[in-house]
């Protein structure tokens, strides 16, 4: 079993070991992994601890669920973290932070004592959080062996098993942080290898609370002590320890320096944020499910036994004798554990390095000198060193101290001692008057209060709780304790800011800092001349600076870049361009940290004083190319518009096109049947004149004529629609009197009737109002109507209908015959023009070319209807309709 | 050659005038289909040598009358020539693909149709 158990771990690292190498090793992987909004929702899960694994089982155990609100914090926060992280990561990008340390620093004047002095207390704030995860792994395994009583387990007691734990994990944090720590892309297989450790603490999580509760489903006993209204949210009724939590637990997210390093640092952009605003929520969520019922179930299996409720997790599978079920628990806690301890020690020794060891080493000159061909290496030197101190004062912090306490109560001392960063961080990206005395005074006092108050106690074992309480039997800082402090240091904190701020002044570094990150979201997503200098530089200087400890290959490269990008010509120059000197401290700033690289740079560059006026200057001069740069977006975004509009009107266009050549490709075509008959008809007269009879000739002549006649209408017509069609022709509305009208327009045809014997029945209705139309115009819909009615009527009885009635303010005229009908599908199409559709071969009805088209069109400009009626199974019924008077003008 | 008969199928009566003056001159026997459906009864009865046949009538249209003759055994010495209006050469080479052995367009003629008439017909 113990045996098991360690080659569990060390196959679990393994594969960490090779999910990170693997990325590492892959530009595609790294690319994806920078690029998934779902690997960074993931990686925020780092939040998720040990604490978390363990501690909310225990927290729970005692029936008290205010262990919910570290959780409610964060989610709480969630919806103004797309605020606050787009600031946080633009900032960082522009200015080549690595740490929150340098975060802070850079902002108040960059200063190199406010930087060392946040390292350092976030060294004394995030070590004993470090060595909780060591311990719950240590109790976590001790838990699995002291359970296990098998004698020749028995070797594991005497070996120091969080020891060799915590190598293993600075020997994993080494190789991934320091290996590549020379290029510019962000730690992407540490990133990914986070992941996968939230992935895995969530999935064994899960996978044990449905074990449990189906396990615990048929034994009613498991639950005999459950009774739903013991649990209470809010245990003391303080509704203000309550607030203070959920506040407390806010800050720490946005402070705590894996927390950082993962969101901010390790982020290659923002837009990432909008889907971890969502994800990680529903990540804590899940974690959370089973807690509650674990608790219960625990308290259950060992009334009576005193067992430590913050192993529960471990202790009831080992009660169950599910061993495997117990190794896939420890699997998960380890998990937890190790994902906070690699990134909180990365974060730290990134600080300690950067901002403890690094200025020293560099302003030390005789140092510096000595050891000038190897001033690439010393970064990773004092890191790797940074990584083993923090890792061995976390170790003996766990042996030492740790171990008595509860997995929740440490956690929450370290939270109060990150919030302290808020004032100075909040107040810098939103206060431009915040200044390096003020975040000094705030963060000391904040601190002061926190180390007197909660760590004080820890390390002598005195019962400060006893100050505010009488409770002498608590020597753990609980709930009320923290919430407590919290307030009075943060407000210390908070009043040793802003009244340090107002007091004392700003020198042009730090007013032009303030201005960069209050105002970030003026300047571009990418800022390349975050840092501004004034003052003489020679190239060959700055560039072998850089190369010492950055290579010369990396470094040629990327200046000639940036010159390109910015139009400097680094040939043609002695002088250096401030931009390229603020680029170069960019540069150097992630590999030493920003207080060293402003050094660094220091020391090459003859800087002159920098005024508020050249500050202003600068920084106006970079709105303004903001300026240029939008209006020139503007630009390109109205030439889209424009281009878009255009492509439509085109896309009309040929439309249109398409229209006319079928409209012209049919009009020809009409015309070729009369002109068909004409040319054969006169070929065979001029050829035949001789042998042809003649009446044989008269009868040629006359087709001849009638058909020019119906080619002359034809004509007449086409240009008729095409003039209503453009708008050429305009009605000239006058009265008319409707009942002379179809009088006029029966006598014109009286002819055609008589000669066809067609029977014509007129009904016009009595006292018809006047009618304000075109006269011509609706004389030519009745008489296309009533030609057509003639030509369809039955040839042998042929019977015409024409009823005129008045229909509330409209005229409705019928016009109806005894043909055959128009049958239903031509119904709609008849009134179109020639009416038939693309490659129609079916031949229309003789004559109805184009008078329906325009009958249509004549009666629509006196914005009235024409149709054909569809209900009557015999004959046709054309009816129009049109308002008496029409509402023009 | 003479005393080949040639079907005439055209909606308009006037095209069809002159089609049989010039067909009779020629010592044809003309007969005459006014649509689709008249055409094929009258192929049907008469099996004629050749069709001058329009495409665009009431019922059915050349292209249909085309292919059920040309597909139909008895009518294997049958020629068939499209007289149509229709002039792209969409239309055309639909036409020829249909089976048919000439493609004239309207307006024609009438020494030109003479001449395909006769080469046909040879």
């Amino acid at each position: 079993m113990s045996g098991l158990l360690i080659l569990v771990i060390v196959v679990y690292l393994a594969v960490l070991f090779l999910v990170a190498y693997k990325i590492d090793a892959s530009t595609r992987l790294r690319l994806r992994v920078a690029n998934s909004p779902t690997i960074y929702a993931l990686s925020l899960a780092v939040y998720c601890t040990a604490w978390t694994f363990f501690g909310s089982v225990g927290g729970a155990s005692a029936y008290n669920i205010q262990f919910l609100t570290i959780y409610i914090g964060p989610i709480v926060l969630m919806p103004f973290l797309w605020f606050i992280y787009r600031k946080f990561i633009r900032i960082s990008k522009a200015q080549g932070i690595s740490s929150l340390s340098d975060f802070i620093a850079n902002r108040y004047d960059k200063s190199i004592g406010l930087n060392r002095l946040v390292a350092l207390l976030l060294m004394l704030g995030i070590i004993p959080y470090i060595a909780l995860q060591i311990t719950g792994i240590d109790k976590a395994i001790e838990t699995i062996v002291t359970n296990n009583g098998t004698e020749q387990n028995a070797w594991l007691r005497y070996v120091d098993t969080s020891l060799l734990v915590t190598l293993g994990l600075g020997y994993f944090i080494i190789i991934f942080t320091t290996k590549r720590f020379q290029e510019k892309e962000q730690n992407m297989g540490l990133v990914g290898a986070i992941a996968l450790e939230s992935i895995v603490k969530l999935l064994v999580f899960l996978f044990f609370g449905i074990y449990i509760v189906f396990y615990a489903s048929d034994k009613p006993d498991l639950f005999s002590d459950f009774d739903a209204s013991k649990l209470k949210l809010n245990p003391n009724n303080d509704y203000g320890q309550w607030f203070g939590m959920i506040f407390l637990s806010a800050l720490a997210f946005l402070f705590l320096p894996r927390q950082f390093e993962m969101g901010v640092v390790a982020a290659a952009n923002e837009r990432k944020v909008k889907r971890a605003i969502w994800m990680f929520p529903v990540y804590l969520l899940l974690i959370n499910v089973f807690v509650i019922p674990i608790a219960i179930i625990g308290n259950n299996m060992f009334a009576g036994h005193k067992m430590n409720p913050d192993m529960y997790m471990l202790s009831i599978p080992m009660h169950l004798n599910s061993g495997w079920m117990a190794l896939l628990v420890l699997l998960g806690g380890f998990s937890a554990a190790s994902g906070m301890i690699i990134v909180a020690t990365h974060a730290l020794s990134k600080m300690v390095s950067n901002a403890i060891l690094m200025p020293s080493f560099i302003n030390n000159r005789f140092v510096l000198n000595r050891f000038k061909d190897r001033n690439h290496r010393i970064p990773v030197f004092f890191r790797r060193l940074s990584i083993f101190t923090v890792l061995l004062l976390a170790y003996l912090y766990h042996k030492l101290v740790v171990a008595d306490f509860t997995l929740i109560s440490i956690g929450l001392v370290s939270f109060v001692a990150v919030a302290q960063f808020a004032p100075a961080i909040l107040g810098g990206i939103f206060w431009k008057l915040g200044n390096k005395y003020g975040a000094i005074i705030g963060i000391s006092l904040g601190f002061f209060v926190w180390l007197v108050f909660l760590i004080g106690p820890t390390i002598l074992n005195v019962n400060v709780h006893g100050m505010f309480r009488d409770d002498l039997n608590a020597v753990r800082p609980e709930g009320d304790l923290i919430t407590t402090v919290l307030f009075w240091s943060l407000l210390l904190n908070f009043l040793g800011y802003t009244v340090g701020s107002i007091l004392t002044r700003q020198t042009a570094l730090e007013q032009n800092q303030a201005t960069l990150y209050v105002d970030i979201m003026n300047y571009s997503a990418d800022v390349d001349s975050g840092v501004v200098w004034k003052g003489k530089a020679f190239f060959p200087d700055i560039k072998s600076l850089l190369s010492r400890f950055l290579g010369e290959r990396r470094v040629t490269a990327e200046l000639n870049h940036f010159a390109q990008k910015q139009g400097i010509d680094l040939a043609a120059q002695d002088e250096l361009d401030s931009r390229l000197i603020g680029y170069s401290e960019k540069m150097l700033s992630p590999i030493v940290g920003a207080s060293s690289a402003k050094i660094l740079i220091s020391s090459v560059v003859k800087e002159e004083k920098l005024s508020m006026e050249d500050v202003v200057n600068i920084l106006e001069e970079s709105q303004k190319i903001i300026a240029v740069n939008k209006e020139l977006q503007q630009r390109t975004d109205e030439l889209k518009r424009v281009s878009e509009a255009l492509k439509l009107a085109n896309a009309r266009m040929k439309e249109n096109d398409l229209l006319k050549d079928e409209f012209l490709y049919t009009v020809t075509h009409e015309m070729r049947t009369p002109l068909t008959s004409i040319k054969a008809l006169s070929e065979l007269l001029s050829d035949e004149e001789d042998a042809m009879p003649d009446e044989v000739k008269r009868e040629f002549l006359n087709t001849i004529l009638k058909e020019s006649n119906r080619m002359t209408r034809l004509i007449s017509q086409v240009l008729d629609l095409e003039n209503f069609e453009s708008g050429k022709h305009q009605l000239i509305i006058d009265k008319v009197n409707v009942s002379e009208l179809i009088q006029h327009c029966l006598q014109s045809l009286d002819g055609v009737f008589k000669q066809n014997n067609i029977q014509v029945c007129v009904s016009v209705e009595d006292e018809l109002p006047e009618l304000y139309a075109d006269s011509d115009r609706i004389t030519q819909v009745v008489l296309n109507l009533l030609a057509n009615a003639a030509k369809y009527c039955d040839k042998e009885r042929g019977k015409v209908w024409v009823d005129v009635t008045r229909n509330g303010s409209v005229l409705q005229v019928k016009i109806a015959d005894n043909g055959p009908g128009v049958i239903p599908e031509l119904r709609e199409i008849i009134f179109e023009k020639f009416f038939q559709a693309k490659n129609q071969t079916m031949r229309k009805p003789k004559g109805s070319g184009l008078g329906l088209a325009i009958s249509k069109k004549i009666i629509q400009l006196h914005e009235g209807k024409i149709g054909v009626d569809t209900n009557k199974p015999e004959g046709a019924v054309f009816t129009f309709s049109i308002p008496f008077t029409q509402n023009r003008d | 050659m003479t005393g080949k008969k040639i079907l005439i199928v055209d909606d308009e009566p006037n095209i069809v005038l002159s089609l049989d003056y010039l067909v009779r001159r020629k010592g044809f026997v003309p007969l005459i289909a006014r649509n689709g459906t008249e055409a094929l009864s009258a192929a049907n009865e008469h099996i004629p040598d050749l069709i001058i046949l329009d495409i665009m009538m009431p019922d059915i249209d050349g292209y249909d009358v085309c292919q059920t003759i040309k597909t139909n055994p008895i009518f294997s010495h049958t020629k068939i020539i499209f007289l149509s209006a229709k002039s792209r050469p969409e239309d055309i080479s639909k036409g020829l693909k249909m089976g048919a052995d000439k493609y004239v367009t309207k307006p024609f003629s009438t020494k030109q149709l003479m001449v395909e008439i006769v080469d046909l017909l040879k």
